[in-house]
């Protein structure tokens, strides 16, 4: 197994940057904390972080407050898994920890620790598609493709969590996705292959 | 997000005296409504411990008790045989709520704990004497669909947002809670507050208490229901929910327990229905008569009112579908 190490370059310098921004928008809870010098250390306190993404096992430090899904765009450069409403409520940063289907917005990175991640980057094997993705293109299960990625990793685990028996239990399992453009029907059809197909996933 | 302290803990004792150390502290379970308000800035711990690696996820049937540990998921008790086979009415309650990632997030501890609220107490722009003590409150003079018909006071008129704690309700659990001195159980009907001119309070935990599980004692109900009204098919809160759990004897009600959502700052139970129905024969007329004596007592706001007559057909319907 791959250890990445990715700790330099770019991202040295936003992790810099951001400790400047962090230093101005925060300086009333810092001038509070400056009374204990030790508050003032762990404020910028960088956690260890050992995460397994896609299969490749990253050592990586990150600040408590990086979500997951930051954590995937922006450290790691994963930038398939997508940030709609960053409140839980869209759906489109799903991915599956240790083979679970959460919102990777909600979830602060040092909170999965030790964990397996797999993004939507993870699901093809090199040039074959996973079968959900297959059926999505198949089906056209998709227009400004944004929620996409989200939707096809949920969609997985609907078939998979053995809730996609009907079409109606596929739209009660899938309604932790929302898709704007309205690519419902064909959505439900792609996962309605799927199902049908029995394929492993 | 304002940067904090993190202390991953792996026993209840340490997590505990980690807690203690500091009044600016939360417990983090699944995160899923802690860092949601952490992100609008509606509340900034200086310290989050994580308690995620406590062995308290396991659900065990214990002589005439299911225990269910404080970290397991809500899909994993939605999902779980026994509770389907024991629980029916909880396992039904917790898949009609949130959507299938969160409740793959969120934990039956933390269910209990994500905060009585409403948009104003989310909207740091807007005053809300439970965000901010004594600043007013949004809703009363402002937009109040979603909001309380009962038990609420001039500071607060939001509602519970849970699901499971509304069967969870109907269901006389106990909560089981670890302090720094001793443990102790809280009838469910005595965990969660009434604003009263506290709202910023939401339950009757202390400090540094940290929930290990909940029981419920198995019972005698041979039908249930939830039903959840809400504005659009799934993924929503209730405009008003309802548990019910009835123990028939042919056709005579012989023990109904009925808690309702989405009309109070916590769970609430509806015992002079309960009351009205037990020696009853079940009927279309008996159950409408069950659902005007539901909302009884109802004090609408001005936008809330639909939900008087909502609220007395969904105690009608529920108790239609449950004996259905």
């Amino acid at each position: 197994m791959e250890i990445v190490n990715n700790q330099n370059g770019r991202r040295g310098f936003l992790k810099k940057t951001t400790a400047l921004a962090a230093l101005t928008v925060a300086a009333p809870v810092l001038i509070k904390a400056g009374e204990h010098d030790e508050q003032v250390a762990a404020f910028f306190e960088q956690i260890p972080l050992q995460i397994e993404v896609n299969g490749v096992a990253h050592q990586l430090s990150v600040e408590p407050r990086v979500t997951l899904l930051d954590l995937l765009r922006e450290q790691l450069q994963l930038m398939g898994t997508k940030k709609g409403c960053d409140h839980g409520q869209c759906g489109a940063c799903t991915v599956h920890v240790d083979g679970k289907r959460i919102n990777a917005c909600l979830s602060l990175a040092v909170m999965n620790e030790g964990k397996k991640i797999t993004t939507i980057e993870g699901l093809a094997k090199g040039d074959a598609l996973h079968p959900m993705q297959e059926a999505f293109i198949k089906h056209d299960g998709f227009q400004c493709g944004y929620c996409t990625p989200g939707q096809i990793m949920s969609a997985i685990c609907c078939v998979k969590e053995g809730h996609a028996n009907t079409a109606d239990e596929i739209r009660e399992y899938m309604s932790g996705n929302i898709c704007r453009c309205g690519a419902y029907p064909n959505i439900v059809d792609a996962i309605q292959e799927v199902k049908k197909g029995g394929q492993p996933l | 997000m304002i940067n904090f302290e993190y202390i991953r803990s792996s026993t209840a004792q340490a997590a505990i005296a980690a807690a203690i150390k500091n009044t600016n502290t939360a417990f983090i379970a699944g995160g899923t409504n802690l860092v949601d308000l952490m992100k609008k800035g509606v509340t900034a711990p200086q310290r989050l411990i994580d308690i995620n690696n406590l062995p308290l996820k396991t659900i065990t049937e214990q002589g005439n008790t299911i225990s269910i540990g404080a970290l397991t998921h809500n899909s994993d008790v939605a999902e779980n045989t026994l509770i389907q086979t024991k629980l029916p009415l909880l396992a039904m309650a917790l898949s009609a709520g949130a959507s299938p990632q969160l409740r793959n997030m969120a934990t039956v501890g933390g269910n209990m704990l994500q905060r009585t609220r409403c948009s104003y107490f989310y909207d740091t722009t807007m005053p809300c004497n439970k965000r901010q003590t004594d600043s007013g409150c949004g809703a009363a003079e402002g937009y109040n669909r979603m909001h309380a018909l009962f038990g609420s006071s001039t500071s607060c008129v939001a509602v519970h947002p849970s699901d499971m704690c509304v069967a969870l309700a109907a269901l006389n659990a106990t909560v089981h809670v670890a302090g720094i001195k001793a443990e102790k159980k809280i009838p469910f009907a005595d965990f969660h507050r009434l604003p009263g001119n506290t709202p910023q309070v939401d339950t009757n935990l202390q400090p540094g208490e940290l929930i290990t599980s909940v029981s419920i004692p198995i019972n005698a109900f041979t039908h249930h229901y939830y039903l959840k009204i809400r504005d659009r098919a799934s993924y929503a809160f209730a405009l008003v929910s309802v548990a019910v759990a009835l123990q028939l004897s042919g056709n005579t009600i012989q023990k109904a327990s009925i808690a309702m959502g989405g009309v109070a700052h916590k769970p609430w139970r509806l015992t002079a229905v309960e009351a009205y129905l037990v020696g009853k024969h079940i009927s279309t007329e008996v159950f409408a008569a069950a659902g005007q004596l539901a909302m009884q007592g109802a004090t609408p706001l001005a936008h809330n009112s639909f939900k008087i007559k909502l609220g007395s057909a969904a105690v009608q319907e529920a108790l239609e579908k449950a004996t259905s």
